[in-house]
């Protein structure tokens, strides 16, 4: 009805939404359900919709007592204590405990509405009593919260990139699309994600540097309603420079590698940099609790580039990459395939292999395998790099998503630099997250924060227009 | 067949292109590579569980995921890696290249593995061929008027066509189709590395493929069925597998029972309209067309992307012989009373020898391959 006679102001819709990954989609239903019109605008085609939520599994909830989906319990203040150790108290506390203890009902809500979870202690990656995991991952959790939106009535429209955002002094009068199309609605929710695939905004923070990392989140976060919002009076949160960093393969697409980007060599690795040294203690701890790190590592190296060695040994003790080992039988050949200098490397590496411990390493545990006197050490799994054929895997930093973003309240309301809430316009996911996650990050996490705020800002923009109200 | 392939692959539509015409071994290998690095698609099925067995994949690795799979496509609508991200994975169509490529390899005699290529043809063919045959017989063996005669009675159908003729015929075929399969299923096992599962293993193996665990959806057994069309889930596929395949083995007992009624018993055919042969082959046939029709216009459905283009004729020859066996044995059944009882047994039998002689180069082949790449799976697990 919105295109019929091409004049698209015509509508007044109630709710407009976007984005519809996982927070937008939370908030479209929620509106709906309340009876609100809902229109939701995506910047990608149906194929490629849902932002990072494509790339995601599961989301970090908390629970008394053992479900359907999570094993044991995991209580709001061990949640709580998690977070505050990885953000190291950057975080909002009344909007951090707001999310924890909503988490609560996210599967029992997201499952009445067709998403399904995978069986408590089925996931790979041992997080079954913290993180519940959508069957078939992101992509499947997308599909079924579309089908339940499209059965509420919420109207999707695909491939319309926002230009900008038409805020009159903290109210947003309209939004302009890049197309020349403008849509107006009495509440306008912003799920629209972060700008990590805007190279030159990243450059903000990271300087050049930034021309090197590969966007391993989707290609459409280009922050483009952000940017729109903060110029027109949205109070920022977050530094510019704060993003989810993991090392992926070199050779990964310049956007939207995904998880399988993924490279596990680190803690059974020697990681040097292009000058053949290394740089920083590759067993430090259990790699679910480091992987965040080594994006921020590698940016720090020259020419943002690593690479991670291992033998024939190391090479069974972690999940198989998506690109195949660049292999050698000598570390000398290693090196020239690498483009490494081969006397720097095989020293490095002599080296290293001088100041392992004797004896087997044990990889389930912490197992106190360090090495004597090198600078850094390698403090768990220290084994000699000593069995042919050897293996390299080029790293770069892989940027997933950022964290600067809006401020908003507890009722999902952007808030204006004057400390006002915005008239009419909420924020939910990536947009917001920094408001919680100012750094370091919790596996799944993300995929809370957006549910939970979807869901407040899909609530309060119908309660705002007495919808839903019994 | 490259060529004739080639061409094929040029007619479709660009978005159906795939890279991978050549060789479905190479493709299979690249993509299982991402999805081991993956893993987001383990709880749909077990191919996924089985993939990560693996952290490279020779072609019996492939040969055993392809043949597992059950081509329910819910990973392909799961899939962040799919089209048209530059990753280009799609499992279902490349597991199904895969699969028919098994297929041909495996078959016995192994030139004869080229038939699937051109399967639709084939079948055609042969039920042309069959029918002048089995017509051609009969006009020898009897004269025209017994043809369209009317034959009440014991042994009615054989005053148009001995019984140790038709009996027979199905014998030496039977034999062979048995021979050929037989070292096909013993190729593939060794190949693929298959072994005694154990008890509990062939019992959960048999109750996988008995069920269709997985086409249901996860691999737990309780899931909202698969993808027909678009990323809607259901059972029908699974719903009408079941009435073709346990259709198929209610003639398979009627004809069976029959035997014994012949051998045993000195019954003679045809039997009455409430005898047991005859009700589990009414039941039986009701099921195999409605079943075979089913799974026509559900495959028709099936999103173009999903499909193996090039072996669309072997699935669909398949479906549409069991469906005119089975119609063709109603209508005989209506129609023995008649004139028309001749040609209609005719038609039948045609059409029974024919299913029969193809059975090694056609679909039917998938039983056994994903048996086997079943007891594997237990085995492995």
């Amino acid at each position: 009805m919105y295109t019929k006679n091409g004049n698209t102001e015509d509508i007044l819709w109630d709710v407009l939404v976007i984005g519809a990954g996982n927070a937008g989609l939370c908030a479209a239903i929620t509106a709906a359900e309340a009876g609100c019109s809902v229109l939701v605008l995506e910047a990608a085609p149906p194929d490629m919709r849902g932002g990072n939520t494509r790339h995601t599994r599961n989301l970090r909830a908390t629970h008394d007592a053992p479900t359907d989906v999570l094993i044991e319990s995991y209580s709001v203040a061990e949640y709580f204590d998690d977070l505050m150790r990885v953000t190291k108290g950057v975080t909002n506390q009344e909007l951090a405990t707001l999310t924890l203890e909503k988490s609560a009902e996210l599967t029992r809500w997201l499952g009445t509405r067709g998403v399904r979870f995978q069986p408590a202690l089925s996931g790979t990656l041992n997080l079954g009593r913290t993180n519940a995991f959508f069957l078939g991952g992101g992509r499947t959790m997308l599909n079924s919260l579309c089908r339940h939106a499209i059965n509420c009535g919420v109207e999707f429209l695909y491939q319309t990139p926002v230009q900008e955002m038409q805020l009159e002094d903290g109210f947003c009068e309209g939004v302009l699309l890049e197309d020349g199309r403008r849509f107006r609605a009495k509440k306008t929710i912003a799920t629209s994600g972060g700008f990590e695939a805007n190279l030159d905004w990243l450059s903000e923070g990271w300087g050049n540097a930034a021309q090197n990392f590969l966007i391993r989140g989707t290609p459409y976060n280009k922050g483009v309603v952000l940017k729109s919002l903060l110029a027109r009076g949205v109070k920022s949160i977050g530094d510019v420079d704060q993003c989810h960093a993991v090392a992926i393969d070199a050779r990964a697409p310049q956007f939207d590698g995904g998880i399988a980007s993924r490279i596990d060599a680190v803690p059974f690795s020697v990681v040097l940099n292009k000058n053949g040294e290394r740089f920083y203690d590759e067993g430090e701890d259990f790699w679910p609790k480091r992987y965040a790190i080594w994006g921020r590592l590698v940016a720090g190296q020259p020419d943002q580039i690593a690479y991670a060695i291992v033998d024939a040994h190391g090479l069974t003790r972690f999940m198989p990459s998506v690109f195949t080992p660049i292999k050698d039988d000598t570390i000398a050949g290693l090196a020239g395939q690498l483009g490494l200098d081969p006397a720097k490397m095989q020293a490095t590496i002599a080296g290293f292999n001088k100041a392992c411990p004797e004896g087997p390493i044990d990889q389930q545990i912490l197992d106190g395998k360090k090495t004597a006197g090198l600078s850094p050490n390698k403090t768990n799994w220290a084994a000699p790099i000593a069995s042919p054929p050897f293996y390299g895997f080029p790293l770069r930093p892989g940027i997933t998503f950022t964290y600067m973003g809006v401020e908003v309240n507890a009722r999902a309301q952007m808030l204006m630099e004057d400390g006002r809430p915005a008239a009419n316009l909420y924020a939910a996911g990536e947009i917001m997250a920094g408001n919680i996650l100012g750094q370091g990050y919790l596996a799944g996490i993300g995929m809370t924060i957006g549910s939970v705020f979807g869901r407040i800002a899909g609530e309060e923009a119908a309660r705002a227009l007495n919808r839903g109200l019994k | 067949m490259d060529e004739i392939n080639l061409v094929e692959m040029a007619k479709a539509k660009p978005s159906d292109k795939r890279p991978y015409d050549q060789n479905a071994h190479d493709e299979t290998a690249r993509i299982m590579q991402i999805c081991n690095a993956c893993r987001y698609c383990e709880g749909f099925c077990a191919v996924f569980p089985a993939m990560t067995q693996s952290r490279e994949f020779d072609v019996a690795d492939t040969a055993y995921l392809a043949n597992l799979c059950h081509h329910c496509g819910a990973c392909y609508y799961a899939c962040q890696y799919a089209p048209p991200h530059e990753f280009g994975v799609n499992v279902p169509a490349v597991l199904a290249e895969r699969r028919a490529e098994t297929y041909a390899d495996y078959a016995w005699p192994r030139p004869l593995g080229q038939l699937f290529a051109r399967n639709g043809l084939v079948v055609s063919m042969a039920i042309v061929a069959g029918l002048a045959i089995t017509l051609g017989l009969m006009l020898a063996m009897i004269a025209p008027h017994l043809f369209w005669g009317v034959h009440l009675g014991e042994a009615a159908f054989y005053q148009v066509m001995p019984h140790n003729v038709m009996a027979g015929i199905p014998l030496v075929i039977t034999a062979f189709t048995l021979l050929a399969m037989g070292i096909g299923a013993v190729r593939f096992w060794r190949d693929v590395g298959a072994g005694w599962p154990g008890w509990q293993g062939l019992t959960e193996a048999i109750s996988a493929a008995g069920s269709l665990k997985y086409l249901g959806g996860d691999n737990a057994g309780d899931g909202p069925g698969c993808p027909v069309g678009d990323d809607r889930n259901s059972h029908n596929r699974r719903h009408a597998h079941h009435l073709t395949f346990y259709g198929f083995m209610l003639c398979f007992a009627a004809t069976s029972t029959g035997t014994i009624y012949h051998y045993v018993f000195g019954w003679q055919a045809p039997y009455g309209y409430f005898s047991l042969p005859v009700i589990l082959g009414t039941v039986g046939g009701v099921m195999l067309c409605w079943g075979t029709a089913w799974l026509w216009q559900l495959k028709r459905a099936m999103a173009e992307e999903m499909k193996s283009l090039r072996h669309l004729g072997m699935d669909y020859a398949f479906i549409w012989l069991l469906f005119w066996v089975s119609a063709t044995g109603l209508a005989l059944l209506a129609l023995r009373e008649t004139g028309l009882m001749g040609l209609m047994l005719a038609i039948h039998l045609a059409l029974v020898y024919v299913l029969f002689l193809v059975l090694p180069y056609s679909k039917f082949v998938h039983s056994l391959y994903r048996s086997i790449a079943l007891i594997l799976y237990s085995v492995k697990r």
